[in-house]
């Protein structure tokens, strides 16, 4: 499949509008409050949209088509457990913490509401984390379109190898995302991430459309794949039956409470979009808004994956060992599939010229909107919660913004570094990810606690998150999945006990640590001074008044629209049952 | 912030939505033996630009 003028035109068109709304916004950016909060000026739909997409990387695209091959439809566990529930709680009782107090960012929220050391230890981590993710995130595109060959013969006719393509790509992405987050700042980001929303829907909703209508419709899947593909909850009654190798339970403690509140209430990268919106009403409605195409997404994201096995007696490719053409097979000699390449491959089986353009640009779109998330959470955290407490403290706003931007550039420049590294030695990036998984995964018991019980105090908040993150560590280096080695994948302490699946393992890692934040923190909480009511006004629910939503029409009310969207995920859990 | 994302989103969906359309109806046919003998092309443009169209005519009204 060769790429023709056309497809060119179509991505040329995107990014030019991607430059453009930077460059049209450029005039308005000129204080750190325009930069880093856009203004706090932006309508509700707009911030909800940015929410969403700022969280639908290109990983996101792809791994969960490569989900859905492999475990089925109950991958929407992931938008319907492990999501929506979350974000809902975010709307209606955390966001008029975020919004009312005077916090631009989520780790000062941590400083107004415990102290600086709990602040630092948050926005040092988290600030690694954005660079080191969004690299990766930008490795795995690169290595993507290398492998699809699609930019093979445009290499080649113009006399370069195809070795470049990486290059090209990792470099002309992160140029693009650089141009635009740097003039201006998060409201271009934000802008854009909406207009990349509209475009990841515009690309796949067609490649849904002509693989169903290939399969013969859910009905045609349903009846050439295993059942259990098909049904969102068969055999998780107990972890032995379950595709995921953990049972209801496991999966509505690990994935539906600490993963995914830990994720979407207290990670900068999406609350920041919240954060953004007109008036508190706004901000809260964003989440719950948000909700709404995150409940529908796994019929975009996820159905490719079950119609890619489905057609054609299954149309997902073998995996071969890289830069050869050996099979790559398992450890009973069959071949594996290369899952990761779903959507690639039901692009270029179903899209004419064109469509073809309209769905790259698509994939792009979704890996440009992941990478600028990350950037304006990173150079938000960096110049607010490190750069002007700890290093610059009471300069002018105009050298806040400049930080800010020269924060953008750094950011990037390290990102590509990551993305380069991770080309070299995988395995480091594995361990990283790894670390910051045992920081983060005890965070939401520092929140709910802090929100939620005013004697928390911050010796106990700071003892809580070291003691969860040791204990998020030690439960996986005790523990391992079937059939890893010790290593990376835990086990490196010695193994103590074994789990069904690496799934299994995060959901019981982030449990343990969530448990021990919140019993440590409690505890060293009671034996230190509390601070006085009066300080915690506007950060603590009981000494807070209550948003008054009963002025509100009934579609605009937090409560209403919350009850709403669970209602929906109800249904749509029942329908899959 | 001074700028209606509607008009941006609006237009390029609408060039977008032509560019595809405009294919569909004057391009070769035989791309469309993929995607099962549909003209995606001129269905799925004509799509974007219905899209656009009440995108700019939002943005419009409120002007």
């Amino acid at each position: 499949m060769n790429l023709t003028w056309l497809d060119w035109l179509v991505m040329l068109v995107y990014f030019a509008f991607v430059l453009g709304v930077g460059f049209a916004l450029k005039r308005t950016t000129t204080t750190s409050a325009a930069f880093f909060q856009a203004g706090r000026a932006i309508p509700a739909w707009v911030c909800a949209l940015a929410f969403i997409s700022a969280n639908l990387g290109a990983q996101e695209i792809i791994g969960m088509a490569a989900s859905g091959a492999k475990y089925g439809i109950a991958t929407s566990h992931f938008y319907w457990v492990g999501a929506v529930p979350a974000m809902v709680f975010l709307g209606v009782f955390m966001m008029p913490f975020y919004y009312g107090s005077r916090a631009r960012s989520v780790p000062e929220y941590l400083r107004l509401r415990f102290d600086e050391k709990t602040r630092g230890f948050n926005a040092i981590s988290f600030a690694l984390m954005t660079v080191f993710s969004s690299g990766i995130s930008m490795y795995a595109m690169a290595k993507l379109l290398q492998v699809l060959h699609i930019f093979d013969a445009p290499f080649a006719a113009l006399g370069v190898g195809p070795q470049y393509i990486f290059h090209l790509c990792v470099v002309s992405s992160a140029v693009v995302v650089l141009a635009y987050v740097l003039l201006g700042g998060l409201s271009s980001a934000m802008y854009n991430e909406v207009l990349q929303f509209f475009l990841i829907v515009a690309g796949f909703m067609p490649l849904v459309y002509l693989g169903l209508r290939d399969a013969g419709g859910w009905r045609g899947i349903a009846s050439s794949v295993p059942a259990p593909l098909t049904h969102a909850w068969r055999g998780f009654g107990s972890a032995a039956t379950s595709p995921m190798g953990v049972d209801a339970f496991g999966l509505a403690m690990g994935l539906g409470f600490v993963l995914s509140f830990g994720y979407w209430c207290t990670d900068f990268l999406v609350v920041q979009r919240a954060m953004a919106a007109d008036s508190m009403a706004a901000a809260r409605r964003t989440p719950l808004i948000a909700a709404v195409p995150k409940m529908l997404f796994p019929f975009l994201v996820i159905l490719p994956g079950l119609i890619a096995l489905s057609v054609h007696g299954g149309v997902v490719p073998f995996k071969m060992y890289e830069g050869t053409n050996t099979l790559a097979l398992d450890a009973l000699g069959r071949p594996q599939l290369d899952y990761d390449l779903t959507v690639p491959t039901l692009l270029l089986r179903y899209f004419p010229t064109g469509m073809l353009g309209l769905g790259l640009t698509a994939l792009l779109a979704s890996f440009m909107s992941g990478m600028a998330g990350n950037v304006t959470a990173f150079n938000t955290v960096w110049t607010y919660d490190i750069y002007q407490p700890y290093l610059r403290p009471r300069a002018s706003d105009a050298h806040y913004l400049w930080i800010g931007r020269m924060a953008t550039v750094f950011g990037i420049a390290a990102s590509v570094l990551t993305a380069y590294v991770a080309a070299q030695f995988n395995n480091i990036m594995d361990v990283l990810q790894l670390v910051f998984a045992f920081v983060n995964a005890p965070l939401l018991a520092t929140f709910l606690l802090g929100m939620f019980w005013k004697r928390a105090t911050g010796h106990g908040a700071f003892a809580g998150l070291v003691a969860g993150t040791a204990a998020a560590a030690l439960h996986h280096g005790l523990t391992l999945p079937a059939g890893a080695s010790a290593g990376v994948k835990g086990g490196w302490l010695g193994v103590m006990a074994a789990y069904p699946s690496e799934m299994a393992q995060n959901f019981w890692t982030a449990i343990d640590a969530w448990t021990v934040c919140f019993v440590v923190t409690i505890a060293v909480s009671l034996i230190t001074r509390p601070r006085a009511d009066g300080e915690l006004v506007g950060l603590v629910y009981s000494l807070t008044e209550k948003p008054r939503d009963g002025r509100l029409v009934w579609y605009l009310r937090p409560a209403v629209l919350g009850a709403i969207v669970l209602a929906g995920i109800l249904v749509l859990n029942l329908v899959f049952f | 912030m001074h700028l209606d994302v509607r008009i941006p989103l609006g237009l390029m969906l609408a060039v977008m939505g032509v560019l595809l359309a405009g294919y569909g109806a004057l391009g070769d046919r035989s791309v469309y033996a993929r995607s099962l003998g549909i003209n995606v092309n001129l269905g799925w443009g004509a799509v974007l630009i219905a899209a656009a169209a009440i995108l700019l005519a939002l943005a419009w009204r409120k002007r």
